[in-house]
């Protein structure tokens, strides 16, 4: 039943002079609905559309490259070179820290944790998947911004010669809010919901797999790489995936460790740059006609990127499913 | 046949099944590996609870819980969530009225009565609606309705926005508690003469009754704690604003969202209490759906 | 080189509770031994001992002796691990690994430690001829393993399970999920696996354990809410013709469970 339409539907009866048409009034009301969803996002698109041209072709720079954000200056300048740069690479550098520790404690809540334990552990990490972000966003400034300071002095005095972690300007000797550190929050926010995704794949694997893989002498880490882990790949992307679509859409904890920065720098442990969304966040209020606008436009690229990431990890999955169950 | 003086003489022997020495070693360090991610994944989301109910239980309080803050300045250490939490209950409650009922229709429509090529086409806009940016969704009602139709700041303006995030959510899940539904059940309704209307809003959605309450409570923990739309609709204020319909108002997140960013102790130290507020009612929302999932109509777990 | 098994008053637990009490028996190498009985009376708890299989059921444990040829696995020096190679275990589901094409499933055993540049490709045809799989699949080895009917992916559970080349071979109920033709293509092949390894099959089809098995022990439950227990173990014939326990014969004549 791969459509969801039921293969169970209301017969209609025989033998009884009946109107040709089905009388249901309520399949209009639900198709009704339908239509209107279908509206109501037609409708979002279009509009955010129509509203962001104004500013696109009022803008004198363009608009892909220009470093700064001035809409409402005469001539209007503005770019989302910065608010893409710091939006990507605050987004991969979360996952990048993220996801090989969600796996491993998915991974373990399943397999390795004693198991009386392993059903509270998986209740924790939903719950923890619910925190908001406005929590995370506070935590992060008022206490891992100070505290973090001797990490970033750290990374950059000892790894400076990787050019990302250097530190013109000695400025990490001083508690940064940086790009680091918004990453280092975003990763603790994505974590349990790609950890809690991954384990509910995790869980759903076939026991008989991991049986085989026992049987043919596998240890237990073998087992999970043979029987556990493959199996579990789309699941656990689409996770990932899930993951980064909210690190990209991440709002508030941004705008307050970053604030008001707009400087794009690839020197992740200075203080400086900031996202699509917390500019928008933080300059809606302020901003003439030419600023809302050039702000939807900025929101618009953020919802194509959402959306681009959205549609590979579908892709991934189905091609994944396609593949396992074949000629089943 | 062995003897006992066999057996007794066999465990001596040369250990014959022993593990080879580099399978050991990576089977070890894995586990190691294992226990290292789950300790650094605890420590850091155990620091932010610890910080949040630790600083939060500082300044909570009754007085906390009643007070708006009009008439609190920022040195002041007074001053309380009360026009947020009414704020927050208002426009939760308007979006769950607005996005639900229209949400579970479309569910139905999807898992009931839907066609082939337009069932699939509605699902994949209901995806793509998962993946609108919260704050994409506020910046469409602020564009929409605050500008575009004149009509301000409201609350009602950010459960607007709300119900656009709520939405898809409801619909995804009403659908996949729907599709659980036995045809059994289905097919002997229908062997009984009811009508597809019938069979649907007193047999089927009873009983799925329980997964979709869970879904929709879900959906609105989610929402709860969204502050970017709020941000760009409601916009907060320090008053007490009873009527959602006129004027801003504050909400629990915005709350917290604007005295973090003011950074005053006074208004670190609510921001922290709003917080723990923030977290207890959404802990609760989760807590009470997970409950209710224990058992379901048909008694499945 | 098949290996013999004794069983020494084995008895398995489950936590407190006790599924199989002292079980003796002793099945030589190269011989088909079947174990027959109604469901839930311990044959397969009883199997899963045999390779220490039952020991990832968490308080799961024996006491009594299993001997290999006169090695007692459950010696403290021996790994579970290593003794599952000389072991080999065919389940009642078909359960070949999705991800994996006809020729990695059945290098399976022979990858999990060992690097990839080894060229196993001899090993897997021999394993899939010993399995009377190889002119099957032979032109598409690298083709999902899922792709195979249900009769096929059981015989290549069988490929994966011999490429290791264990002594034993367990098999729990191999064609309860499969077709009749299925059914007699794996008992064709059990005839000729028995001259390399000895094998043990948990079976409900009496009628299969008289066809494959030159022994067979019946097991039954000793009284409702009571262990397990080996009523008679004794040459297929005489079992089938005349046992020497009433119960045996109550099961055999389906007078019984």
């Amino acid at each position: 039943m791969t459509q969801g339409t039921p293969t169970v539907d209301a017969p209609t009866v025989t033998g009884t002079p009946r109107k040709a048409r089905k009388f249901e009034p309520f399949r209009g009301i639900t198709l009704a609905a339908a239509l209107l969803v279908l509206l109501l996002l037609g409708a979002i698109a279009v509009f955010l559309v129509v509203k962001a041209i104004p500013s696109l072709t009022h803008d004198q720079k363009n608009f892909f490259t220009t470093k700064v954000w001035n809409p409402d200056a005469d001539p209007p300048l503005f770019g989302i070179a910065v608010l893409a740069f710091g939006t990507i690479l605050s987004s991969l550098i979360a996952l990048v820290l993220a996801v090989p520790v969600a796996l491993g404690v998915a991974i373990f809540v399943v397999e390795y944790a004693p198991r009386r334990l392993a059903n509270w552990l998986g209740y924790l990490i939903d719950m923890l998947a619910t925190v908001p972000s406005v929590v995370y966003g506070l935590w992060g400034l008022i206490f891992l911004v100070p505290h973090i300071r001797g990490f970033q002095h750290f990374l950059a005095t000892k790894f400076g010669w990787i050019p990302i972690f250097s530190d013109p300007g000695n400025r990490t000797s001083v508690a940064s809010r940086s790009i680091f550190v918004a990453s280092v929050v975003l990763a603790i926010m994505v974590l349990p919901v790609i950890a809690a995704i991954s384990r509910e794949v995790l869980r759903q694997v076939d026991p008989n797999l991991k049986e085989a893989a026992l049987a043919l002498g596998a240890t237990r880490w073998e087992m999970v790489r043979t029987a556990l882990l493959p199996p579990s790949r789309p699941g656990i992307i689409g996770g990932i995936m899930l993951g980064l679509g909210r690190a990209l859409g991440e709002t508030i904890a941004i705008a307050l460790i970053l604030g008001t920065s707009f400087v794009i720098s690839p020197h992740i442990l200075q203080p400086g740059g900031n996202t699509i969304a917390a500019n928008i966040a933080i300059y809606f209020g302020e901003a003439g006609a030419t600023g809302r606008s050039a702000l939807i436009a900025s929101g618009l690229v953020l919802f194509i990127l959402t959306l681009g990431v959205n549609l590979i990890a579908r892709t991934v999955i189905y091609r994944a499913a396609v593949r396992q169950g074949s000629a089943r | 046949m062995s003897t006992v003086n066999t057996v007794l003489s066999s465990s001596a022997s040369p250990a014959v099944w022993k593990l080879r020495g580099r399978r050991a070693i990576v089977n070890r360090i894995a586990t190691v590996a294992m226990y290292g991610a789950f300790l650094v994944a605890v420590i850091p989301l155990a620091l932010v609870i610890w910080y949040t109910i630790g600083k939060g239980l500082a300044r909570f309080s009754v007085g906390f819980l009643t007070h708006s803050m009009a008439g609190v300045g920022s040195e002041d250490v007074n001053g309380g969530v009360y026009h947020a939490i009414l704020g927050t209950v208002e426009q939760l409650a308007i979006a769950s009225v607005i996005s639900v009922p229209l949400g579970l229709l479309v569910a139905i429509y999807l898992n009931e009565y839907g066609r082939r090529g337009f069932s699939t086409v509605v699902r994949l806009l209901v995806d793509v609606m998962t993946g609108i940016p919260s704050i994409v969704a506020g910046l469409f009602i602020l564009a929409f309705w605050v500008i575009g139709l004149h009509q301000g700041y409201s609350g009602f303006a950010g459960a607007m926005a709300l119900a656009i995030l709520m939405l898809p959510v409801v619909t995804r899940s009403a659908e996949e508690m729907l599709r659980l539904v036995p045809d059994t059940l289905r097919e002997a309704a229908y062997a009984l003469g009811i009508p597809k209307w019938r069979v649907i809003l007193s047999i089927i959605m009873p009983t799925a009754r329980t997964g979709i309450t869970t879904g929709i409570m879900l959906a609105v923990a989610r929402v709860t704690g969204e502050t970017a739309p709020l941000l760009l609709t409601a916009f907060g204020t320090i008053f007490i604003n009873r009527s959602p319909f006129h004027g801003p108002q504050e909400a629990l997140p915005l709350f917290v969202f604007s005295s973090a960013a003011a950074g005053t102790p006074a208004d670190v130290n609510r921001a922290w209490a709003g917080a723990l507020t923030l977290i207890l009612i959404v802990v609760l929302l989760y807590v009470v759906a997970r409950l209710l999932t224990r058992r379901d109509a048909l008694n499945r777990r | 080189m098949a290996k013999r098994i004794e069983a020494l008053g084995l008895s398995c637990f489950y936590g407190s509770h006790k599924a199989v009490e002292d079980v003796t028996m002793t099945i030589e190498p190269k011989t088909v031994t079947a174990l027959i009985g109604p469901s839930g009376c311990g044959k397969s708890t009883f199997l899963r001992s045999l390779n220490r299989l039952h020991e990832v059921i968490p308080g799961a444990r024996i006491t009594g002796q299993v001997l290999l040829d006169d090695q007692d696995i459950y010696a403290p020096n021996v790994d579970a691990v290593a003794l599952r190679r000389t072991v080999g275990m065919v389940f009642q589901r078909p359960n070949p690994f999705p991800t994996m094409s006809i020729f990695d499933n059945v290098a399976a055993g022979l990858k999990l430690g060992v690097s990839k540049s080894k060229d196993l490709s001899d090993v897997v045809e021999r394993a899939l001829t010993g399995a009377h799989l190889w002119e099957e699949v032979k032109d598409r080895l690298k083709k999902p393993a899922l792709a195979l009917s249900g009769g096929q992916q059981q015989r290549l559970c069988i490929a994966r399970a011999i490429a290791v080349e264990p002594e034993v071979l367990l098999m729990d109920e191999p064609c309860s999920a499969l077709d009749p033709i299925s059914t007699l293509a794996i008992e064709d092949l059990i005839a000729e696996l028995k001259d390399r390894y000895t094998i043990v099959i948990v079976t409900h089809n009496m009628q299969q354990a008289s066809r494959v098995s030159e022994q067979t022990g019946f097991f039954t439950l000793a009284g409702a809410g009571k262990p397990g227990v080996l009523v008679e173990y004794d040459a297929t014939s005489r079992i089938f013709s005349v046992p020497s326990d009433k119960r045996t014969e109550d099961y055999i004549t389906g007078r019984v469970g």
